[in-house]
């Protein structure tokens, strides 16, 4: 009990706690501590990044680096210029997402809007189980079964090169990061549909509009804010993709679009890079923390921008 | 015998009803096709979506089966004996980096949800603060946290060198989120009548926490720490880059200076090298991990579904 028995009639009870609960307090801040732990994290990340980083623009020139299409650390004398491998990612994330925005908003509406609850029933814990897919598995599978068996049967061999006998190519790398994305649109804009009030629904299809008007023209344009939230968080996820780039795509720095070509993005150069036997404080070492940099910033970017717009549905719903 | 006006308003309402029908009852002929395409494409959106995981799947399988033998577990890797190398010391890499990450985590989670919730007001600006980061930090890449590792534990202000605890640490700093936010839905569905109750009754707040909170929610923090787990389980860019080296032949410890492995990296070491007998090695390490995976997954499901509690 908090408060000690009062005589009868005696003072006017104490609310308050009589003893000061310094064991409470300890626990309080303990919990804060845990809490506060996460914004060290970032700290923690942030010095880890930007130390080396500031090191190596003290030796490269920031704007050869950030405009610059050769990207060749090995070479003598080396270039770093970062628009090579900033290109293989897009190259990646680009052809992945023109495959996965289509496929996870179309299964999206169908979970939302066509499928019975048996089916979504069955249909969403199989989509969870390809979200928990580890990547090296997608990249195992995107190198050994979707370029032999997929890409060079179908790709013309001379088309833009052609795909034939090439061991590498953005494209294998960019089917893989879309199999990986498609369960995180699917989901997520599945979330952000079945938040549209079911008024909607019933105040259109009262006013004879057919299902797929509907879903169309009135459903998903409610749900907007979310399904763009689930895109932009799947390009922030693509393009920090590294497992399937690293197996799938090689380790050519290439400035191109060209998805037959093996190309290399960011996240490979640093884990090829940084996995190596680089001596730490060399330039090379260096470059790995500027591209992770670069990295850093272009995902939080994304990651904001979706955080935002789910906080905007939300707000308009809920 | 019905009257007159009855049977005018009768034939009033069938010739209002037919003309209804003719104007708005069947849809045009377009608007049928229409629907029925887009239906299915959607239909077609889904069959790929699921194709391309029974593909993965079967392709593991058919590719990995010739090298499934009790040696995947029980001999170490071998670059001059593809048919007799293994996963063994990958698995005791990563059964003691999981051991690491669910030490740290669950009571660094499932603190700073508490703090989040129980205690924290949310009008101050650090705790709005504390919130949208951790939302943040759930969303940055993996390779990131490498990159943490390497500057932060490995080398830089911890200092710990290439050894096991360095790469857990680092996975569990990358999963933490995951479990903050899943610890966090879980408290926040213990409904507030509960805290009240316990409060008037003469408990203290820890009191409350520790007796009511907490047992109600254990069940889905244990579900947000499983699926957790399993993300770490899976992870292999991170430990790349400290220092989980991909070819060690002995058992890891957790402060060995001599190098440790875990299985996705040794699967993706086994995946670069392109002879077959390393591929089908490669792919019998993903038919392991799915299936661990799998049953992780399954297990965390079934908890939730079990355990879900109505109030």
């Amino acid at each position: 009990m908090t408060t000690a028995p009062e005589p009868a009639g005696g003072d006017p009870r104490r609310l308050q706690a009589q003893s000061k609960r310094y064991g409470e307090r300890l626990i309080k801040w303990l919990l804060a501590f845990c809490a506060i732990l996460s914004v060290l994290t970032t700290t923690a990340i942030l010095v880890s990044l930007l130390l080396p980083t500031i090191e190596f623009f003290g030796i490269v020139n920031f704007f050869d680096f950030i405009t610059g299409s050769d990207w060749s650390p090995q070479f003598e004398p080396p270039s770093f210029g970062v628009l090579a491998i900033v290109a293989g990612t897009v190259n990646v994330a680009l052809w992945g997402m023109l495959v996965a925005i289509p496929v996870g908003l179309g299964s999206a509406v169908y979970l939302s809007e066509y499928a019975s609850p048996r089916m979504r029933k069955t249909i969403k814990p199989v989509l969870e189980i390809l979200a928990g897919i580890p990547t090296v598995a997608i990249g195992f599978f995107a190198a050994s079964f979707i370029l032999p068996n997929i890409i060079v049967p179908i790709w013309p061999g001379e088309f833009l090169g052609g795909a034939e006998g090439k061991p590498f190519m953005a494209l294998a790398a960019a089917l893989g990061i879309g199999l990986m994305v498609v369960p995180i649109i699917a989901s997520l804009s599945d979330d952000a549909m079945r938040a549209v009030p079911r008024g909607l629904h019933e105040g259109a299809y009262a006013l004879g509009t057919t299902k797929a008007k509907v879903a169309t023209k009135v459903i998903f344009p409610a749900a907007l804010s979310g399904i763009v939230a689930s895109v932009v968080l799947a390009i922030s996820r693509a393009v920090g993709e590294t497992m399937i780039v690293v197996l799938a795509a090689g380790s050519t720095p290439q400035m191109t679009l060209n998805p037959v070509e093996p190309i290399q993005a960011m996240t490979s150069y640093i884990a090829v890079t940084a996995t190596g036997d680089i001596p730490a404080g060399s330039t090379d070492y260096k470059s790995v923390f500027a591209v992770g940099t670069l990295l850093f910033v272009m995902t939080l970017v994304m990651n904001v921008i979706s955080i935002r717009l789910v906080r905007k549905y939300r707000e308009v719903y809920d | 015998m019905a009257s007159f006006g009855e049977r005018r308003n009768r034939l009033a309402v069938a010739g209002a009803r037919a003309t209804t029908e003719a104007m708005l009852g069947g849809q045009p002929r377009s608007d049928v096709i229409r629907n029925a395409v887009f239906a299915g494409l959607l239909l077609l959106a889904v069959g790929l979506a699921l194709a391309g995981l029974l593909a993965l799947l079967i392709q593991a399988f058919a590719k990995g089966a010739p090298a499934l033998s009790p040696d995947l577990i029980t001999n170490p890797p071998s670059t001059a004996f593809p048919e007799k190398a293994g996963y063994r010391p990958a698995i005791i890499g990563s059964l003691l980096l999981i051991a690491g990450v669910v030490l740290f985590v669950v009571p660094v989670g499932v603190g700073a949800a508490l703090y989040l919730e129980e205690y924290a007001d949310k009008t101050r600006w650090w705790n709005r603060l504390i919130e949208v980061n951790i939302q943040n930090l759930a969303a940055v890449p993996s390779i990131i946290y490498g990159i943490l590792g390497l500057g932060f534990i490995v080398r830089g202000p911890l200092d710990l060198g290439f050894i096991l605890a360095a790469g857990s640490l680092t996975l569990a700093l990358l999963v933490l989120p995951m479990v903050i936010i899943a610890a966090r839905e879980a408290i926040r569905a213990v409904p507030d009548s509960i805290r009240q109750g316990s409060l008037a009754l003469g408990a203290t707040q820890w009191q409350t926490i520790r007796r009511q909170v907490l047992p109600a929610s254990i069940p889905g923090i244990a579900t947000g720490v499983i699926l957790a787990v399993s993300r770490a389980l899976g992870e292999t860019a991170p430990l790349l880059l400290v220092g989980a080296t991909v070819f060690v032949t002995f058992d890891p410890t957790f402060l060995g200076t001599d190098g440790y492995s875990a299985m996705p990296v040794q699967i993706f070491n086994y995946a670069l090298r392109p002879q077959e007998e390393f591929q089908q090695l490669a792919a019998a390490g993903i038919i392991l991990m799915l299936v661990v995976l799998l049953a992780m997954n399954s297990f965390a499901i079934w908890l939730r579904n079990r355990y879900e509690q109505r109030w």
